[in-house]
């Protein structure tokens, strides 16, 4: 079954050269990638993947507010009553990767992962989540 | 008979005055300002291939301008006085998201970005915490920001007032470039045309009441950083400048009253040679359009300045030590290529924002070149190199392919082709394709990143201390917001909004003058732009991939 992914940028960083290019890169390995544009909130990303039926989120986060607003991210879609899993890809240091996952984070790709790590982690969530 | 070239290269170089330093190598071999044939180019000539000043460095380095900003004004400022200890000659100031967006700090969109990437500001009360104990008149200031420019223009104004200083007085750049976060920065508030309507009111008022200062700073840096090829970002770049000049001139402004105020920022990336190649070719290219097709008159317009910063993509999170490698190579092709001024990147900001020691680092990286090297000693040393010179040129019919295309997009306006190219996505789609490009040779391997795709032992070695920013820092900022509002005019300032929204709704209107009296009553940034976005609406971006 194929995966669909929705990546999406949430909060005021404009950076979207990674969201871009992970996006091209998961439809090259076969996934179906939604993205729904910049300047986004925890509630409207809870809201767009409940309604295109994704099987994950991907969060780009560049700013150094992925501990603030990645959690905000889980918390509402977990309040929809939904359980997809959200990933995190961007600029977070190693610090922080225990206070995502302790939030519900189910994966994060740091700086320089490659497309290869991605897709095998993300089809290992979307099994996970599926089981 | 007109003097040869290199006898008014020669006039220039004897009537500037020169940097008390000896121009010889380490073993005493005595050098020339600039090697090459007498019929050859010469720098501080046109086209300025070479340099835009006949002696470059012999008279005076580049300014190493670090770029900082975090936290509260306050924080900010002590960051600032670090800087001009360690030897930094010039401030530039770097913003918070929600400042760079035109919102307060307590906008609910704010947070968790409150002073992470850059300073909060808020209001006048911030911007005199920001600059205390600075002296204005000496030391130049560049404000990296674009959508809220005119805002913080009015802001900087209104505190140097306060001060004291005089508006001729003041010496710096406002980024102003509004046109690249559209295509690449993606930091946009009012729809294009709007926002052109508020650059054209900052060149023009630049231009009457403050001579020292540099009204936009034109920025490929962005550009490549969001994935542009080198071709790309220049010829992007000067499109851009070109269609900010059009701009003026439809503002009644000469083409020699604005270009001269224009200055250029660039990227330095990692393929050292073709850096240098982008570098000679910009300033080829824009003396040569100034001339020829704007008809510019005055020098100054010819003369493409430049500010350059080493580029972030290219550091990793591996490894990070490394970075201090990486950058100085290209701090170095920045220096090659004659740039006027440079930031170089800290090693940890694949991480974080810079700590004060690796920042002082990548301060010290600029200081070995400048003060160790010898390269200081010679105008373009790489000029004339059949390598170099080849690519200088190849670089600019790249560029001149492109400005065709914008032109075309146009129909015979830079303007107009920046700004449809904007509305159909033509920049978006061409970075993000250049993008794409890049990172699948990185993933297949066939292009080399140390430490990532290829070396990676020591990729677990212990983390860098790195700069931790909390959510205290969003509170504290919150904390003095209400302050400001508590302790303000209320009446000054609702006469202050219907100012700025009678002036904003007439498009003939300037508006610096609206927003230095809405400063000076401590009307807020997020109130400011609110009253602007009611009368110019709000630019949505269609996701495209």
């Amino acid at each position: 079954m194929t995966v669909r992914v929705l990546v999406a940028k949430v909060g005021l960083d404009g950076h979207d050269r990674g969201i871009k290019v992970v996006a091209r890169l998961l439809r090259d390995a076969g996934m179906e990638v939604v993205y729904t544009g910049l300047f986004q909130t925890p509630e409207t990303v809870a809201i767009a993947a409940i309604q295109e039926d994704v099987d994950v989120v991907g969060l780009s986060m560049l700013s150094g507010a992925h501990l603030t607003l990645a959690p905000l991210v889980v918390e509402a879609l977990r309040a929809r009553g939904s359980d997809i899993p959200v990933v995190v890809g961007g600029i977070v240091p190693n610090n922080d990767l225990d206070d995502l996952r302790a939030a519900g984070v189910a994966a994060v790709f740091g700086p320089g992962a490659s497309a290869d790590e991605m897709v095998a982690s993300i089809n290992q969530v979307v099994s996970q989540a599926r089981a | 008979m007109t003097p040869s070239a290199y006898d008014q290269w020669l006039a220039l170089y004897e009537a500037s005055a020169k940097r008390d330093a000896t121009f010889a190598t380490m073993s005493g071999v005595a050098l020339n300002p600039v090697y090459g044939p007498e019929s050859g180019e010469f720098p501080g000539l046109f086209p300025y291939t070479r340099g835009v000043h006949a002696s470059m460095y012999r008279s005076r380095l580049w300014t190493m301008r670090m770029f900082a900003g975090f936290g509260t004004a306050i924080d900010t400022n002590l960051r600032f006085k670090e800087i001009i200890a360690a030897g930094g000659q010039g401030l530039s100031t770097a913003f918070d998201m929600p400042t760079l967006l035109g919102l307060d700090s307590d906008d609910p969109m704010a947070l968790g970005e409150v002073g992470r990437c850059g300073v909060a500001i808020d209001s006048l009360s911030d911007m005199r915490d920001l600059f205390a104990d600075i002296d204005l008149a000496t030391i130049t200031t560049s404000m990296t920001i674009n959508s809220p420019a005119a805002v913080m223009l009015a802001l900087f104004v209104a505190q140097a007032e306060e001060k004291g200083v005089a508006r001729e007085q003041l010496g710096g750049t406002l980024q102003n470039d509004i046109l690249k976060e559209y295509q690449a920065q993606k930091e946009f508030v009012f729809p294009p045309r709007q926002s052109m309507r508020l650059v054209r009111d900052t060149i023009a008022f630049t231009a009457k009441e403050m001579p020292k200062w540099n009204s936009i700073s034109v920025s490929g840096y962005h550009i490549r950083e969001a994935g542009s090829t080198a071709a790309e970002e220049l010829a992007f770049t000067l499109a851009n400048g070109f269609a900010y000049v059009e701009l003026a001139q439809q503002a009644g402004l000469g083409v020699d009253e604005v270009a001269p105020r224009l200055s250029f920022f660039f990227n330095a990336h990692i393929d050292f040679f073709e850096e240098i190649a982008k570098y000679r070719a910009a300033r080829r290219l824009w003396a040569t359009w100034m001339k020829d097709h704007y008809q510019a008159a005055n020098e100054l317009s010819w003369k493409l300045r430049f500010h350059t910063q080493t580029a972030g993509v290219s550091l990793t999170a591996q490894q990070p030590e490394v970075n201090v490698a990486r950058t100085a190579i290209e701090a170095l092709a920045g220096v090659l290529g004659g740039t006027q001024s440079l930031h170089t990147n800290s090693m940890d900001e694949a991480l974080a924002l810079p700590s004060e020691k690796a920042a002082r680092i990548a301060l010290r990286t600029q200081q070995v070149i400048a003060y160790e090297t010898n390269v200081v000693n010679v105008a373009d040393p790489l000029g004339g190199s059949w390598f170099v010179e080849e690519l200088t040129d190849e670089m600019a019919r790249q560029a001149e392919a492109i400005f065709a295309e914008i032109m075309a997009m146009g129909e015979g306006s830079m303007l107009e082709g920046c700004i449809k190219g904007i509305e159909e996505n033509w920049f978006q789609g061409r970075i993000a394709e250049s993008a794409y490009n890049l990172e699948r040779s990185f993933n297949a391997g066939t292009r080399i990143v140390v430490g990532v795709n290829d070396f990676t032992e020591g990729n677990d070695d212990a983390d860098l201390e790195i700069l931790r920013i909390t959510n205290a820092d969003e509170r504290k900022q919150v904390g003095r917001l209400i302050d400001v509002r508590a302790s303000r005019d209320e009446s000054k300032v609702l006469l202050a909004l219907e100012e700025l929204n009678r002036d904003a709704l007439d498009p003939e209107v300037n508006l610096m003058p609206a927003l230095i009296n809405a400063s000076r009553a401590y009307v807020t940034v997020g109130e400011m732009m609110g009253a602007m976005e009611k009368v110019f609406g709000r630019h949505v971006e269609v996701p495209t991939l």
